[in-house]
């Protein structure tokens, strides 16, 4: 525990900001300079070392939602590594991309892919939730570069996202704006506030992608409260809805860089939660629960890491 | 003029009014102000503001959930969003975004809850706000403002303009007269003393504040000194001011259109219990109010000066 009271403040006890990473692959640029079809198999292959980290990090604090976590690891890296203008040594650079996660529970994928991405160094991921770290189990955008917005409780990423937008377009900016969405959190209605909203204005800068892996934390979301038609709904609020395979990189990689037509547009992103563990995958029982440390060395052994 | 004042009465204002005036100046001045409502263009007066700064005027429609999520992601982009709707709706509705998107996230954002307290009497408690400032005084890092006239009003905005984090302020529309200097600088968490008294203070917020000031004048006529204290900041408060007039008078009345429960008599209890407790009478609103009119049901929960003057009277027997 004491390796954590680095973060203990005099003036309070607030945590210190962490600071953006020097050194490390710059993985963004590796797939930037790559052939464009060469892109996702690079792709693949952070993915599956932002898996590996995922599982650390949440076998180690014994703490997560490892499921959820696992579902969304495809969007995070293809976003952060092949598609998002940031710039990790200037975090707050205004014209940056903008990249919300909503299902803010899923805050150990967005910390490993934001320190495989240089934004903090990755050795912090070691103090995920411990006492005073930065790396609250929900983000924490006063303390971790990277983080656009305090979300957690669901249903606070796309009216954020919205005004981001309008933002956007008030500055004359072509900045985009991306939030990622999961699918149980739709059954909030203030969602479909900003779905309303985005519609309206035409905010085709602004893209929604929901990881639609089918489980909400009790039960599938369709046994719960039904989502589908959720493609058609989306298309009924004024968007451009895509269905597409949210494991996919190449597929990923060319609907969040296809033009816009003027429409918001919400990518239906199919996935599966736990992809990439066997004993993980599709089982409800896993949007919380923690590995045992064998069961971590059997997934890092099943990723090959 | 109000229907219930009476000749030689001082002029009173709807404070919306001034509140619109500055909005716009202050547009003028800064392109970083931009406004968002809930369909609220014409409630919040802000016509003339919409006519005039189209592109700045951004109307959600009735959603407010999505219209602070909005203001929080302009805040992200350098703007300063000025969220404008009837108070009951704006802080009920839109709590957890208030909590979380502008005070947790820490985005700068001026919430002007309007027409706040008993303002919308006939229609009822689903349209009265007095609940608001128990709600958000509970919030961290979020400054909660009830100015008394359309002066403090403009002052407390341009103050809330400068502020780092996100600000809550009342924007009253039962009228008022003008109470505190004009002109003068707003000074966040400094309760100011309109009315030096020694016998007993008369704590009052808002609309209420004009109320405490003729109550004292009435108290004076009976050989009690009151002090009168304006809290129009609820929240950081100001403590040092409440411990001494506590101190010094021994008794405390507080007074505001608002719940009495953890309102701010709540949070100066919280103060004096701890640092100087001394007898106390907290009005406000007890209960969801009955049908009537703003002015009747000031009547009817004795938020008026003859409604001061017995509960300082009971507290001095």
């Amino acid at each position: 525990m004491s390796s954590m009271n680095r973060y203990a403040n005099p003036e309070g006890g607030a945590p210190l900001h962490l600071q953006a990473a020097a050194g490390g692959p710059d993985l963004a640029a590796e797939v930037a300079g790559a052939e464009p079809g060469r892109r996702p198999e690079i792709l693949a292959r952070i993915a599956t070392d932002v898996r590996a980290t995922i599982i650390r990090t949440v076998g180690r604090a014994r703490f997560g939602h490892l499921g959820g976590d696992l579902s969304v690891a495809d969007i995070l890296t293809t976003l952060f590594f092949g598609v998002l203008r940031v710039r990790p040594e200037e975090p707050s650079w205004p014209d940056r991309d903008r990249l919300i996660l909503s299902k803010g529970h899923c805050a150990a994928a967005l910390y490993s892919v934001l320190a495989l991405a240089r934004f903090f160094p990755p050795a912090e991921l070691e103090t995920f939730v411990q006492p005073l770290s930065p790396l609250n189990g929900h983000p924490n955008r006063r303390k971790v570069p990277g983080v656009e917005a305090n979300t957690g409780a669901l249903g606070h990423g796309l009216p954020f996202g919205v005004g981001c937008a309008v933002a956007g377009r008030l500055a004359g900016s072509e900045r985009r704006v991306f939030v990622v969405l999961g699918d149980g959190e739709l059954q909030e209605g203030s969602n479909w506030e900003a779905a309303m909203a985005a519609g309206h204005r035409g905010l085709g800068s602004l893209t929604a992608i929901v990881d639609r892996n089918g489980l909400q934390q009790g039960a599938r979301t369709e046994a719960t409260n039904r989502l589908e038609p959720l493609a058609e709904r989306w298309r009924a609020f004024g968007w451009e809805a895509v269905d597409v395979d949210g494991h996919d990189h190449r597929a990923l990689l060319e609907v969040f860089t296809r033009p816009h037509d003027g429409r918001p547009r919400c990518v239906v992103a199919h996935t599966i939660k736990g992809k990439g563990v066997s004993f993980v995958e599709d089982r409800v029982e896993w949007h919380h629960k923690v590995p045992s440390e064998a069961q971590v060395a059997q997934a890092l052994a099943e990723l090959g890491r | 003029m109000s229907a219930d004042t009476h000749p030689g009465a001082p002029a009173t204002f709807d404070c919306r009014v001034a509140f619109a005036e500055e909005l716009a100046a202050m547009a003028r001045e800064d392109p970083r102000v931009v406004v968002v409502c809930n369909d609220s263009i014409g409630s919040s007066n802000l016509v003339a503001f919409s006519r005039e700064f189209p592109e700045r005027t951004i109307n959600v429609g009735i959603a407010e959930q999505d219209m602070v999520g909005v203001a929080a992601g302009l805040s992200n982009g350098g703007l300063v969003p000025f969220v404008c709707g009837a108070a009951p709706f704006l802080s009920g509705r839109a709590l957890e975004q208030i909590k979380a998107d502008l005070a947790y996230s820490r985005y700068h954002a001026v919430l002007c809850g309007m027409s706040p307290g008993l303002a919308y009497g006939e229609l009822g408690p689903t349209h009265h706000s007095v609940e608001d400032v128990a709600w958000l005084r509970a919030i961290s890092d979020l400054v909660v403002v009830v100015p008394a006239d359309p002066g403090e009003t403009r002052a407390a905005m341009r103050w809330a303009m400068g502020a780092e984090g996100p600000v809550y302020m009342r924007v009253s529309r039962f009228r008022v007269p003008q109470v505190t200097p004009p002109g003068a600088r707003f000074e966040v968490g400094r309760a100011t003393e309109l009315r030096r008294g020694k016998d007993l203070t008369i704590v009052a917020s808002g609309t209420m504040v004009h109320r405490a000031l003729e109550a004292a004048a009435l108290l004076g006529q009976r050989g009690l000194e009151a002090r009168v204290l304006n809290l129009a900041t609820v929240k950081p408060i100001d403590a040092e001011a409440l411990v001494r007039a506590a101190a010094e008078t021994g008794r405390i009345v507080t007074v505001e259109e608002s719940v009495v429960n953890g309102g701010m008599g709540g949070a100066v209890a919280e103060v004096l219990c701890q640092r100087r407790p001394v007898p106390m009478r907290i009005l406000g609103v007890p209960h969801f109010a009955p049908t009537g009119d703003s002015g009747f049901l000031f009547e009817h929960f004795g938020l008026t000066a003859a409604g001061i003057v017995r509960a300082a009277l009971e507290l001095a027997a």
